[in-house]
């Protein structure tokens, strides 16, 4: 556990650098960490997963959906969601959403 | 080593749904974490990606030890879901890459139009030896 600054905001974060607090988030942020994690500008498309993910994880205790719960919750296909959020979406949804990783296993 | 270094090779050989699911499951949690994906299906493996079969996957319950008596004549295998239906086309929509076993194919009589949509190909033993180079390899 450790804090550190993203876009001018000093958030808690765990070893592995995910949000620990979900209520510490905003979207410049998300958008920061979207840099970091090779993405150069987040899409419309992008916000729809991240938006649903963040509504999601108040009933999942501050977790990520799975990546089965979030094509089926936001209609985005798996082919899709792969081209969103390129090698790795499971832990990258999670790390620019500011949640954290996800718990189930589909 | 980072995940997007990673590579994993699976080889599924049972065609029984309690042993498709690892492979499947954990192959699926690979792509997640940005890791690529090589399955290679072959002896009984091959019915999990082959069309007439891949919906009838089921759990053996004899010679199963873990099986117990209170178990026996449980309904839909136990009550254990079936996503055979969306497991494999997920890991293909994914980015796993699918090959089929050429000594299965040649030994069962299959031809590539008998398999499910997104099977790369059919390769042999030999094949998957130098695709899986630097793969952490799985056998199942």
């Amino acid at each position: 556990m450790g804090t550190r600054a993203i876009a001018g905001k000093v958030v808690q974060v765990n070893e592995e650098g995910y949000l620990t607090d979900p209520s510490e988030w905003n979207k410049e942020i998300g958008l920061e960490i979207a840099g970091e994690e090779g993405l150069s500008a987040l899409t419309e498309a992008h916000w729809k997963v991240i938006d649903f993910c963040r509504e999601a994880a108040k009933g999942l205790g501050g977790k990520s959906p799975t990546l089965r719960q979030i094509t089926t919750g936001t209609g985005v296909s798996t082919k899709e969601l792969f081209a969103l959020f390129p090698k790795g979406p499971a832990k990258k949804v999670a790390r620019i959403a500011g949640l954290g990783k996800p718990e189930g296993c589909v | 080593m980072t995940d997007e270094n990673r590579k994993i090779a699976f080889i599924c050989s049972k065609g029984a749904l309690d042993m498709a699911y690892p492979a499947l499951i954990m192959g699926w949690a690979a792509l997640g974490n940005g890791i690529d994906v090589t399955i290679f299906f072959t002896f009984w493996g091959m019915d999990l990606i082959t069309e007439k079969r891949i919906d009838h996957l089921e759990i053996a319950p004899v010679a199963n030890t873990s099986m117990k008596m209170g178990m026996m004549g449980v309904p839909g295998n136990l009550g254990i879901p079936n996503l055979m239906g969306v497991l494999p086309g997920m890991l293909v929509d994914g980015g796993a890459k699918l090959y089929g076993c050429k000594m299965s194919v040649d030994m069962m009589g299959l031809k590539k139009e008998d398999f499910i949509d997104g099977v790369i190909d059919v390769v042999t033993a030999a094949d998957f030896i130098d695709m899986s180079e630097g793969a952490q390899i799985i056998f199942i």
